[in-house]
């Protein structure tokens, strides 16, 4: 056997950011682990009746907001796809596909500005039920904001699942004289019932491990989750030995929903691909399509309504004050700058992976992978089984004896975040990096073009709106996040999701909403200029 | 050998596969086989016989399992592709798809496009040998599939290596122009004399550029020859079975249009 040629730069490159995320999230349970060991009785003893009872509200809350968010999205998913012309209907889309972009808070303020005790329907709640209207919190106010974010996300994904179906199928299902309920039985339901554990599973992965939505809308000690209980054992009660013993339970927690989710082939990421408007051969009766028009309509209204009251009360604000202010300035340039550097870094991570990936594909030809190999591709997508909250609270723990844990706060908010967007950002820069290297590969083996000539010359032309997207969308993620900011933020380091929270702790609601549509827009901005630079892209190829 | 052909023979290396043993997760392939110095071998065969796979083990995209590869002598089992003296146009992807033609070519002088005057020139030239005059800022997309190919080949009239790979490169061209390009190919190796190894399905492009002809089947070399001997009817029977009764007539009348 010939000695290989000298190792690909691009593996390198890989091994280099996979050592950097393994350093990252191995240090958080380095420090949770150092913690555990030095006060072993204490972290024994922190598994009481409170543990298990946020135990079993994790559980609950999530079971319930899965089961309201997911059968909904079944049927207005199928009430579009039965109306493939619906007044509206990419408008309906694009609506459902802000959730997304939406921060956490952000979406918990609307949600209070509408349905809180002093919200927009308060005082038609309180006419109705004959007395004070006591607001939504608690777990009625998660339950909203878990339906809020994804029964819009379950209809794109199944909408998606039923226009898998193929055209023949309707074609032939009109020409057999087929109604609507033996369409629905025999076509539209195998179709559903095959998406169903997938989303299903996503939707109760994103509720178990939701933290923004807890910690703002939940309600005191009865409505607690694993998360929030993280971040308040360490930030109010100082108590690392709970902390070790939540996370611990945490991560297996989502360990095993994860393993649950990929035997079922979940797409983790959650993005769908949706046509505008697909032919279809069926005619609908004009029973059914009231009914349909009912429900979209009414699913519409819950989608759009805490949108809208972001923008009504965000208006209401004093805007011009807001502006002028030096903190709210000043977390605005500390959340563009930690957002940019860490949208940067998650690309930069991305982009190692992706090339790694692909040479070591290219180097092994037929033979069976190897472990690295394996890292640089499904490895990547697992960190999202490690909440940000988590290894923010093994580094919390880790460094807190080093010296002044609030000051590496910067750090700790550009790397986690990055990571954290990173299996998104890889999505949009590794297909497009893929296709290039199947044109050119050989082309630059043989013309001797590797290294930076290679990124400069050859990839980076191809590459440039990938990576502007990936850019995007991590930064997006970035600028919204509460999770790791909300433990290491400080009166010096605040970002604008931490102001905005600090703002609602002390009753400045009117601040707070003034912010959220701010960093709503900005976020919302730049998550469209992700999907417009993705599809300009495509129609150059 | 023609006369005028000892001025070129200093151009082109002999290609020699000694015992090359190649295994691509099926059947091995065994390749023990001289292709002369200077001269076009059309290389034909089943598909699945390995034409490719003896293309991209000369030209360092495979790395043989035992065996070794020799160019003008000297061993580059081991060598990277860049380093080697040899030049490759593909079916298809000669060019990267965002630099316009002139880079294109360019490429084959400078693999960081750090170009000098005379490589300038020597572009110009290539670009005008190829009949691409004028069209040196234009991006393939905007070029017809023939023209596409003419670039890789002013890529290779530049980078002037003395083996020359072709991979069914006018495979996709309709019968007028492959018969141009095959001509282009001709007239360059006319004047640079280098080695040319041209795999191919079609009987009458062997025919007309061809001189030698190595025919695989079943992973190894069946038969060698001169094309004329093949394509009379003095090659092996499983050389005739693959052509089959059919191309035969091509083959005549692909004489009677190269005599009028």
């Amino acid at each position: 056997m010939h000695a290989r040629h000298p190792t690909d730069p691009r593996v390198t490159a890989g091994v280099i950011a996979l050592t950097a995320i393994a350093l990252l999230i191995g240090g958080a349970f380095a420090g949770l682990l150092v913690e555990g060991a030095g006060d072993l009785s204490g972290a024994w003893a922190a598994f009481d009746p409170y543990l298990l009872r946020v135990v079993r509200f994790t559980l609950w809350q999530a079971a319930l907001s899965t089961l309201l968010s997911v059968v909904p999205a079944l049927f207005v998913a199928r009430a579009l796809s039965r109306h493939p012309r619906f007044f509206g209907r990419a408008f309906i889309l694009q609506l459902f596909a802000v959730p997304l972009a939406l921060p956490a808070i952000v979406a918990a303020l609307g949600i209070l500005a509408l349905y809180g005790r002093a919200g927009y329907f308060a005082g038609l709640f309180s006419a109705v039920g004959g007395q004070g209207w006591p607001g939504i919190y608690g777990l009625s106010g998660i339950l909203v904001a878990h339906v809020f974010f994804n029964l819009p996300l379950g209809v794109r994904l199944f909408l998606e699942a039923l226009q898998t179906i193929q055209a023949d199928q309707w074609r032939l299902a009109s020409q057999l004289g087929m109604g609507p309920r033996p369409a629905f039985r025999l076509i539209e339901w195998p179709a559903l019932r095959a998406a169903l554990p997938g989303v299903a599973g996503l939707v109760f992965m994103l509720c178990i491990t939701s933290f923004t939505i807890v910690l703002t809308l939940g309600g005191g000690p009865a409505a607690t989750t694993l998360e929030v209980g993280i971040y308040q054992a360490l930030r109010f009660d100082f108590d690392p030995a709970r902390a070790v013993a939540l996370t611990l339970l945490q991560i297996a927690l989502t360990f095993i929903v994860v393993l649950a989710l990929t035997r079922l082939g979940t797409n983790v990421v959650g993005d769908t691909n949706l046509p505008v408007a697909p032919r279809r051969y069926l005619s609908v009766k004009a029973t059914e399509a009231w009914l349909n028009a009912a429900l979209i309509v009414l699913a519409l209204v819950f989608v759009a309504g805490p949108m809208a009251a972001t923008v009504a009360a965000g208006l209401g604000a004093d805007l011009g004050r807001l502006a002028g202010e030096a903190t709210v300035r000043q977390a605005t340039l500390t959340s563009a700058v930690l957002a940019c550097l860490s949208a940067l870094l998650s690309v930069v991570l991305s982009l190692a992976l992706t090339m790694a990936r692909r040479a070591l594909a290219l180097n092994r030809r037929a033979g069976p992978r190897t472990m690295l190999e394996h890292a640089t591709d499904t490895g990547a997508g697992f960190v999202l089984v490690v909440p940000p909250i988590v290894i923010g609270a093994g580094w919390f723990l880790l460094l807190r004896h080093a010296g002044d844990v609030f000051a590496i706060a910067p750090v700790m908010v550009v790397t986690v975040n990055a990571v954290m967007a990173m299996p998104f950002a890889l999505r949009a820069v590794r297909p497009a990096y893929d296709v290039g290297s199947e044109r050119h590969e050989r082309l630059c083996a043989q013309l001797g073009i590797s290294g930076w000539t290679r990124l400069r010359l050859i990839d980076w032309p191809s590459l440039r709106r990938p990576l502007a997207t990936a850019f995007a969308f991590a930064m997006a993620l970035s600028l919204g996040d509460l999770g790791v900011i909300a433990l290491f933020g400080s009166d010096s380091v605040q970002t604008l999701p931490y102001l905005l929270l600090a703002r609602m702790g002390s009753y400045r609601t009117e601040d707070a909403a003034g912010l959220a549509l701010l960093l709503g827009l900005v976020c919302l901005a730049l998550v469209m200029a992700a999907h417009w630079m993705g599809r300009e892209k495509n129609r150059d190829a | 050998m023609p006369d005028g052909a000892a001025s070129r023979l200093e151009r082109g290396a002999s290609v020699r596969l000694d015992k090359v043993l190649f295994s691509y997760g099926e059947a091995p392939l065994v390749f023990d086989v001289d292709f002369a110095a200077t001269k076009i071998t059309a290389i034909m065969g089943p598909s699945g016989s390995g034409k490719s796979t003896l293309l991209n083990l000369v030209a360092g995209f495979e790395t043989p399992r035992s065996g070794r590869v020799l160019i003008g002598g000297a061993d580059v089992s081991v060598q990277p592709p860049s380093a080697r003296p040899v030049s490759m146009v593909f079916q298809e992807n000669n060019l990267f798809a965002h630099l316009p033609v002139e880079q294109n070519v360019g490429l084959g002088r400078s693999p960081s496009l750090r170009l000098t005057e005379a490589d300038r020139t020597d572009i110009a030239e290539a670009l005008l040998r190829t009949g691409l005059a004028g069209k040196e800022k234009r991006l393939p997309r905007e070029l017809s599939g023939g023209e596409r190919q003419r670039v890789a080949l002013a890529r290779v009239l530049v980078r002037d290596r003395p083996v020359l790979l072709l991979d069914e490169p006018f495979a996709s061209l309709g019968p007028a122009l492959r018969d141009d390009m095959l001509d282009l190919v001709a007239g360059v190796h006319a004047e640079r004399g280098m080695t040319v190894l041209f795999v191919t399905h079609q009987p009458q492009d062997a025919r007309r550029i061809g001189q030698n002809v190595v025919f695989l089947d079943n992973g190894a070399v069946a038969a060698t020859g001169k094309a004329d001997d093949f394509f009379t009817g003095a090659g092996p029977d499983a050389f005739r079975r693959y052509i089959g009764s059919g191309v035969g007539d091509a083959v005549s009348r692909d004489i009677a249009r190269k005599r009028t």
